[in-house]
Protein backbone atom coordinates (compact mmCIF):
# COMPACT_ATOMS: atom_id res chain seq x y z
CA UNK A 1 0.00 0.00 0.00
CA UNK A 2 2.77 2.44 0.62
CA UNK A 3 4.71 1.98 -2.09
CA UNK A 4 1.37 2.16 -4.06
CA UNK A 5 1.13 5.68 -2.50
CA UNK A 6 4.81 6.47 -3.64
CA UNK A 7 4.14 6.01 -7.15
CA UNK A 8 1.19 7.84 -7.11
CA UNK A 9 3.05 10.59 -5.36
CA UNK A 10 5.60 10.10 -8.30
CA UNK A 11 3.26 10.33 -10.97
CA UNK A 12 1.50 12.92 -9.70
CA UNK A 13 5.09 15.40 -9.32
CA UNK A 14 5.46 14.01 -13.02
CA UNK A 15 1.77 15.07 -14.21
CA UNK A 16 2.22 18.53 -12.33
CA UNK A 17 5.42 18.81 -13.08
CA UNK A 18 4.71 20.01 -16.94
CA UNK A 19 2.03 22.22 -16.18
CA UNK A 20 4.53 23.92 -13.48
CA UNK A 21 6.94 23.98 -16.61
CA UNK A 22 3.96 24.86 -19.29
CA UNK A 23 2.68 28.32 -17.24
CA UNK A 24 6.41 29.92 -16.87
CA UNK A 25 6.43 29.70 -20.78
CA UNK A 26 2.84 31.04 -21.25
CA UNK A 27 2.85 34.44 -23.13
CA UNK A 28 -0.02 36.71 -24.34
CA UNK A 29 -0.91 38.88 -27.02
CA UNK A 30 -3.64 40.97 -27.93
CA UNK A 31 -5.36 41.94 -31.12
CA UNK A 32 -6.98 45.52 -31.09
CA UNK A 33 -8.18 47.88 -33.57
CA UNK A 34 -6.30 45.27 -35.59
CA UNK A 35 -3.23 45.52 -34.03
CA UNK A 36 -0.80 43.43 -32.05
CA UNK A 37 -0.37 44.58 -28.49
CA UNK A 38 2.86 44.18 -27.95
CA UNK A 39 3.97 44.04 -30.72
CA UNK A 40 7.49 42.48 -29.91
CA UNK A 41 7.66 39.76 -28.01
CA UNK A 42 10.55 37.84 -25.91
CA UNK A 43 10.59 34.53 -25.38
CA UNK A 44 13.16 31.66 -24.36
CA UNK A 45 14.48 29.91 -26.89
CA UNK A 46 15.37 26.60 -27.49
CA UNK A 47 11.51 25.66 -25.80
CA UNK A 48 8.29 25.27 -26.47
CA UNK A 49 6.43 28.20 -25.36
CA UNK A 50 2.70 29.23 -25.38
CA UNK A 51 1.01 32.00 -26.66
CA UNK A 52 -2.43 32.88 -25.64
CA UNK A 53 -3.69 34.84 -28.61
CA UNK A 54 -6.78 37.34 -27.41
CA UNK A 55 -8.86 39.25 -30.24
CA UNK A 56 -10.32 41.22 -28.66
CA UNK A 57 -12.23 42.67 -31.98
CA UNK A 58 -15.44 42.05 -33.10
CA UNK A 59 -13.86 40.60 -36.51
CA UNK A 60 -12.30 36.88 -37.03
CA UNK A 61 -7.98 37.05 -37.27
CA UNK A 62 -5.78 34.61 -38.28
CA UNK A 63 -2.64 34.82 -36.72
CA UNK A 64 -0.25 33.81 -39.23
CA UNK A 65 3.95 33.28 -39.81
CA UNK A 66 5.54 30.65 -41.36
CA UNK A 67 8.73 31.84 -39.80
CA UNK A 68 7.39 30.22 -36.83
CA UNK A 69 5.23 27.49 -38.65
CA UNK A 70 1.54 29.30 -36.98
CA UNK A 71 -1.75 29.48 -38.78
CA UNK A 72 -4.36 30.03 -37.02
CA UNK A 73 -7.79 31.39 -37.18
CA UNK A 74 -9.23 33.45 -33.91
CA UNK A 75 -12.48 34.43 -34.28
CA UNK A 76 -13.73 38.15 -33.23
CA UNK A 77 -13.88 38.71 -28.88
CA UNK A 78 -12.23 35.20 -28.20
CA UNK A 79 -8.92 33.83 -27.55
CA UNK A 80 -6.65 30.98 -28.99
CA UNK A 81 -3.92 29.19 -27.48
CA UNK A 82 -1.01 28.87 -30.22
CA UNK A 83 2.34 26.76 -29.46
CA UNK A 84 5.95 27.43 -30.76
CA UNK A 85 9.00 26.46 -30.74
CA UNK A 86 11.81 25.15 -30.09
CA UNK A 87 13.43 28.48 -31.50
CA UNK A 88 17.06 29.09 -32.22
CA UNK A 89 17.71 32.41 -31.13
CA UNK A 90 16.32 35.30 -33.57
CA UNK A 91 13.44 37.54 -34.66
CA UNK A 92 10.40 35.32 -36.16
CA UNK A 93 7.76 37.98 -37.89
CA UNK A 94 3.99 37.11 -37.75
CA UNK A 95 0.85 39.40 -38.87
CA UNK A 96 -2.67 39.02 -38.91
CA UNK A 97 -3.69 38.02 -42.40
CA UNK A 98 -6.94 39.56 -42.60
CA UNK A 99 -5.08 43.27 -41.80
CA UNK A 100 -1.87 42.86 -42.68
CA UNK A 101 -1.27 46.37 -42.95
CA UNK A 102 -1.57 47.13 -39.54
CA UNK A 103 -1.74 43.50 -37.78
CA UNK A 104 2.02 42.91 -37.19
CA UNK A 105 4.71 41.71 -34.60
CA UNK A 106 7.77 39.92 -34.07
CA UNK A 107 8.43 37.24 -31.54
CA UNK A 108 12.49 37.11 -30.42
CA UNK A 109 13.45 34.14 -28.91
CA UNK A 110 16.73 34.58 -26.76
CA UNK B 1 -9.32 46.71 -52.29
CA UNK B 2 -6.32 45.63 -53.41
CA UNK B 3 -5.30 44.10 -49.57
CA UNK B 4 -8.68 41.76 -50.38
CA UNK B 5 -7.57 40.91 -53.46
CA UNK B 6 -4.00 39.74 -52.75
CA UNK B 7 -5.76 37.72 -49.78
CA UNK B 8 -8.60 36.17 -51.31
CA UNK B 9 -6.00 36.12 -54.60
CA UNK B 10 -3.64 33.71 -52.12
CA UNK B 11 -6.38 31.55 -50.92
CA UNK B 12 -8.30 30.60 -54.12
CA UNK B 13 -4.79 29.93 -55.85
CA UNK B 14 -4.06 27.75 -53.52
CA UNK B 15 -7.12 25.62 -54.09
CA UNK B 16 -6.74 26.33 -57.40
CA UNK B 17 -3.33 24.80 -58.60
CA UNK B 18 -5.04 21.35 -56.24
CA UNK B 19 -8.07 21.86 -59.18
CA UNK B 20 -5.92 22.46 -61.81
CA UNK B 21 -3.50 19.21 -61.58
CA UNK B 22 -7.03 17.51 -60.43
CA UNK B 23 -8.66 18.29 -64.11
CA UNK B 24 -5.22 17.66 -66.04
CA UNK B 25 -4.90 14.15 -63.94
CA UNK B 26 -7.63 13.58 -65.22
CA UNK B 27 -8.25 14.50 -69.20
CA UNK B 28 -10.20 12.27 -71.43
CA UNK B 29 -11.89 10.76 -68.49
CA UNK B 30 -16.08 10.87 -68.90
CA UNK B 31 -17.24 12.78 -66.77
CA UNK B 32 -14.57 14.54 -64.74
CA UNK B 33 -16.26 18.09 -65.11
CA UNK B 34 -19.11 17.35 -63.00
CA UNK B 35 -16.90 16.02 -60.64
CA UNK B 36 -14.66 18.43 -60.21
CA UNK B 37 -17.84 20.86 -60.24
CA UNK B 38 -19.14 18.87 -57.10
CA UNK B 39 -15.74 18.95 -55.11
CA UNK B 40 -15.56 22.61 -55.41
CA UNK B 41 -19.77 22.90 -54.93
CA UNK B 42 -19.54 20.90 -51.60
CA UNK B 43 -16.45 22.58 -50.84
CA UNK B 44 -17.60 26.12 -50.75
CA UNK B 45 -20.73 24.77 -48.71
CA UNK B 46 -18.55 23.08 -46.37
CA UNK B 47 -16.06 26.28 -46.11
CA UNK B 48 -19.73 28.43 -45.10
CA UNK B 49 -20.52 25.85 -42.82
CA UNK B 50 -16.85 26.09 -41.00
CA UNK B 51 -16.69 29.73 -41.03
CA UNK B 52 -19.45 29.95 -39.41
CA UNK B 53 -18.65 27.19 -36.54
CA UNK B 54 -14.44 28.72 -36.57
CA UNK B 55 -15.50 29.64 -32.43
CA UNK B 56 -16.54 26.14 -32.00
CA UNK B 57 -14.31 24.45 -34.07
CA UNK B 58 -11.23 26.39 -32.26
CA UNK B 59 -12.63 25.53 -28.40
CA UNK B 60 -12.93 22.32 -29.46
CA UNK B 61 -10.66 19.84 -27.78
CA UNK B 62 -9.13 22.26 -24.95
CA UNK B 63 -8.47 24.70 -27.59
CA UNK B 64 -6.62 22.31 -30.59
CA UNK B 65 -9.94 21.70 -32.43
CA UNK B 66 -8.41 23.70 -35.37
CA UNK B 67 -5.00 21.92 -35.09
CA UNK B 68 -6.97 18.49 -35.59
CA UNK B 69 -9.46 19.62 -38.00
CA UNK B 70 -6.99 21.05 -40.33
CA UNK B 71 -4.15 18.09 -40.33
CA UNK B 72 -7.65 15.73 -40.43
CA UNK B 73 -8.77 17.26 -43.74
CA UNK B 74 -5.32 17.27 -44.91
CA UNK B 75 -4.43 13.87 -44.19
CA UNK B 76 -7.73 12.92 -45.71
CA UNK B 77 -6.47 14.59 -48.70
CA UNK B 78 -3.44 12.48 -48.62
CA UNK B 79 -5.46 9.19 -48.77
CA UNK B 80 -6.99 10.24 -51.05
CA UNK B 81 -4.57 11.67 -53.60
CA UNK B 82 -2.76 8.05 -52.47
CA UNK B 83 -5.57 6.24 -53.31
CA UNK B 84 -5.65 7.86 -57.21
CA UNK B 85 -1.46 7.54 -58.13
CA UNK B 86 -2.09 3.91 -57.03
CA UNK B 87 -5.50 3.43 -59.33
CA UNK B 88 -3.59 5.37 -62.08
CA UNK B 89 -0.83 3.01 -61.69
CA UNK B 90 -3.18 -0.29 -62.10
CA UNK B 91 -4.88 1.67 -64.50
CA UNK B 92 -3.44 4.45 -66.23
CA UNK B 93 -1.72 2.17 -69.45
CA UNK B 94 -4.74 0.98 -70.32
CA UNK B 95 -6.94 4.87 -69.76
CA UNK B 96 -3.95 6.01 -72.35
CA UNK B 97 -4.54 3.04 -74.87
CA UNK B 98 -7.94 3.46 -74.79
CA UNK B 99 -7.66 7.09 -75.46
CA UNK B 100 -5.20 6.46 -78.55
CA UNK B 101 -7.77 3.93 -79.71
CA UNK B 102 -10.85 5.82 -80.25
CA UNK B 103 -9.39 9.28 -79.62
CA UNK B 104 -12.63 10.14 -76.77
CA UNK B 105 -13.06 9.93 -73.58
CA UNK B 106 -13.10 7.01 -71.88
CA UNK B 107 -15.22 6.19 -68.88
CA UNK B 108 -12.54 3.47 -67.35
CA UNK B 109 -11.05 6.45 -65.22
CA UNK B 110 -14.76 7.38 -63.27
CA UNK B 111 -13.71 5.33 -60.43
CA UNK B 112 -10.48 7.51 -59.03
CA UNK B 113 -12.68 10.54 -59.49
CA UNK B 114 -14.51 10.36 -56.43
CA UNK B 115 -11.23 10.77 -54.92
CA UNK B 116 -10.18 13.51 -56.57
CA UNK B 117 -13.55 14.69 -56.33
CA UNK B 118 -13.09 14.48 -52.83
CA UNK B 119 -9.47 16.05 -52.90
CA UNK B 120 -10.50 18.79 -54.47
CA UNK B 121 -13.75 19.70 -51.71
CA UNK B 122 -11.32 19.61 -49.03
CA UNK B 123 -9.28 21.79 -50.85
CA UNK B 124 -11.71 24.55 -51.39
CA UNK B 125 -13.06 23.94 -48.09
CA UNK B 126 -10.07 24.68 -46.24
CA UNK B 127 -8.97 27.74 -48.66
CA UNK B 128 -12.32 28.72 -48.80
CA UNK B 129 -12.88 29.24 -45.26
CA UNK B 130 -10.48 31.43 -44.57
CA UNK B 131 -12.12 33.05 -47.51
CA UNK B 132 -15.45 33.38 -46.00
CA UNK B 133 -14.39 34.59 -42.57
CA UNK B 134 -12.12 37.34 -44.12
CA UNK B 135 -15.41 38.56 -46.44
CA UNK B 136 -17.58 38.15 -43.38
CA UNK B 137 -14.89 40.44 -40.97
CA UNK B 138 -15.49 42.88 -44.08
CA UNK B 139 -19.28 43.01 -44.11
CA UNK B 140 -19.59 43.32 -40.15
CA UNK B 141 -16.52 46.15 -40.19
CA UNK B 142 -19.20 48.41 -42.81
CA UNK B 143 -16.76 50.64 -43.94
CA UNK B 144 -15.69 50.84 -47.40
CA UNK B 145 -17.45 47.18 -47.62
CA UNK B 146 -18.00 47.40 -51.28
CA UNK B 147 -14.64 48.29 -52.65
CA UNK B 148 -13.01 45.38 -50.73
CA UNK B 149 -15.55 42.95 -51.46
CA UNK B 150 -15.09 44.12 -55.28
CA UNK B 151 -11.33 43.33 -54.06
CA UNK B 152 -12.52 40.31 -52.66
CA UNK B 153 -14.54 39.32 -55.94
CA UNK B 154 -11.49 40.14 -58.43
CA UNK B 155 -9.36 37.81 -56.08
CA UNK B 156 -11.71 34.72 -57.34
CA UNK B 157 -11.46 35.53 -60.63
CA UNK B 158 -7.72 36.31 -60.20
CA UNK B 159 -6.84 32.72 -59.06
CA UNK B 160 -9.59 31.18 -61.51
CA UNK B 161 -7.62 32.34 -64.10
CA UNK B 162 -4.61 30.97 -62.64
CA UNK B 163 -6.17 27.30 -62.36
CA UNK B 164 -6.93 27.90 -66.22
CA UNK B 165 -3.38 28.78 -66.51
CA UNK B 166 -2.44 25.44 -64.75
CA UNK B 167 -4.85 23.52 -66.61
CA UNK B 168 -3.80 25.14 -69.68
CA UNK B 169 0.14 24.49 -68.99
CA UNK B 170 -0.46 21.14 -68.37
CA UNK B 171 -2.42 19.97 -71.19
CA UNK B 172 0.58 21.82 -73.32
CA UNK B 173 2.63 18.19 -71.76
CA UNK B 174 2.10 15.68 -74.50
CA UNK B 175 -0.92 12.83 -73.91
CA UNK B 176 1.79 10.11 -73.19
CA UNK B 177 3.60 11.87 -70.74
CA UNK B 178 1.07 13.53 -69.10
CA UNK B 179 -0.03 10.73 -66.67
CA UNK B 180 3.59 10.40 -65.78
CA UNK B 181 3.66 13.99 -64.88
CA UNK B 182 0.47 14.41 -62.96
CA UNK B 183 1.91 11.38 -61.05
CA UNK B 184 4.50 12.86 -59.92
CA UNK B 185 2.53 15.96 -59.47
CA UNK B 186 0.57 14.16 -57.17
CA UNK B 187 2.91 12.31 -55.14
CA UNK B 188 4.64 15.66 -54.23
CA UNK B 189 1.95 17.56 -53.96
CA UNK B 190 0.37 14.66 -51.38
CA UNK B 191 3.74 15.03 -49.42
CA UNK B 192 3.37 18.39 -48.85
CA UNK B 193 0.32 18.11 -47.12
CA UNK B 194 1.15 15.26 -45.13
CA UNK B 195 4.45 17.39 -43.84
CA UNK B 196 1.67 20.49 -43.37
CA UNK B 197 -0.62 18.01 -41.30
CA UNK B 198 2.42 16.74 -39.26
CA UNK B 199 3.09 20.48 -38.63
CA UNK B 200 -0.66 20.69 -37.46
CA UNK B 201 -0.36 17.85 -34.85
CA UNK B 202 2.53 18.95 -33.54
CA UNK B 203 1.15 22.36 -32.74
CA UNK B 204 -1.37 20.89 -31.55
CA UNK B 205 0.88 19.27 -28.68
CA UNK B 206 -0.48 15.59 -30.23
CA UNK B 207 3.21 15.11 -31.85
CA UNK B 208 5.96 16.43 -29.86
CA UNK B 209 9.48 15.32 -30.58
CA UNK B 210 11.57 16.12 -33.93
CA UNK B 211 10.59 20.07 -33.45
CA UNK B 212 13.79 21.39 -34.63
CA UNK B 213 14.20 23.41 -37.64
CA UNK B 214 16.71 21.64 -39.90
CA UNK B 215 17.29 24.10 -42.43
CA UNK B 216 16.90 27.63 -43.52
CA UNK B 217 16.91 28.43 -46.72
CA UNK B 218 14.82 31.67 -46.31
CA UNK B 219 17.14 33.88 -47.72
CA UNK B 220 16.42 32.70 -51.16
CA UNK B 221 12.66 31.96 -51.16
CA UNK B 222 9.99 32.62 -48.65
CA UNK B 223 6.95 31.02 -48.54
CA UNK B 224 5.45 34.46 -48.72
CA UNK B 225 6.48 35.09 -52.11
CA UNK B 226 4.26 34.78 -54.91
CA UNK B 227 6.55 31.68 -56.12
CA UNK B 228 7.43 30.61 -52.71
CA UNK B 229 3.68 30.03 -51.96
CA UNK B 230 3.28 28.27 -55.36
CA UNK B 231 6.44 26.04 -54.67
CA UNK B 232 4.79 25.52 -51.04
CA UNK B 233 1.48 24.41 -52.66
CA UNK B 234 2.75 22.56 -55.48
CA UNK B 235 6.08 20.62 -53.70
CA UNK B 236 5.16 21.41 -49.73
CA UNK B 237 8.77 23.90 -50.51
CA UNK B 238 9.34 24.95 -46.74
CA UNK B 239 11.85 27.55 -45.67
CA UNK B 240 12.31 26.31 -42.54
CA UNK B 241 11.55 22.92 -42.20
CA UNK B 242 11.68 20.89 -39.32
CA UNK B 243 12.89 17.15 -38.48
CA UNK B 244 8.85 16.27 -38.34
CA UNK B 245 8.15 18.29 -41.71
CA UNK B 246 10.65 15.68 -43.10
CA UNK B 247 9.78 13.02 -41.88
CA UNK B 248 6.26 13.52 -42.93
CA UNK B 249 7.56 14.64 -46.45
CA UNK B 250 9.70 11.60 -47.25
CA UNK B 251 7.59 9.03 -45.08
CA UNK B 252 4.16 10.04 -47.44
CA UNK B 253 6.33 9.76 -50.88
CA UNK B 254 7.81 6.36 -50.24
CA UNK B 255 4.38 5.20 -48.97
CA UNK B 256 3.08 6.23 -52.23
CA UNK B 257 5.45 4.63 -54.20
CA UNK B 258 4.97 1.56 -52.55
CA UNK B 259 1.35 1.49 -53.59
CA UNK B 260 2.24 2.13 -56.39
CA UNK B 261 4.14 -0.77 -57.15
CA UNK B 262 1.48 -2.91 -55.61
CA UNK B 263 -0.72 -1.52 -57.61
CA UNK B 264 1.12 -2.33 -60.59
CA UNK B 265 1.89 -5.71 -59.87
CA UNK B 266 0.00 -8.34 -61.55
CA UNK B 267 0.60 -11.70 -61.16
CA UNK B 268 0.80 -13.49 -64.50
CA UNK B 269 0.57 -10.68 -66.30
CA UNK B 270 1.73 -10.12 -69.99
CA UNK B 271 5.48 -9.32 -70.07
CA UNK B 272 5.95 -5.84 -69.11
CA UNK B 273 7.56 -3.49 -71.48
CA UNK B 274 8.14 0.22 -72.18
Amino acid sequence: MRRLFASTAVAAALAVAPLAAKAADDFTLTIKDHKFSPTELKVPANKRVTITVVNADPTPEEFESSELKVEKIIAGNSKAVIRIGPLKPGRYGFFGEFHEDTAKGVVIAE
Amino acid sequence: MLGALVIVFREVLEAGLIIGIVMAATRGVVGRGRWVAIGVAAGILGAAIVAAFAGVIADAFEGIGQELFNALVLGAAVVMLMWHNAWMARHGREIAMEMRQIGTAVSEGSKSLTALAVVVGLAVLREGSEVVLFLYGIFTQGTSGLSLLSGGALGILAGAAFTGLTYAGLLAIPQRYIFAVTSWLIALLAAGMAAQSAQFLYAAGIIDRLGETVWDTSWLLTEKSLFGQLMHTLVGYVARPTALQLVAYIGALLVMFVLMRIARYRPAARPVEA
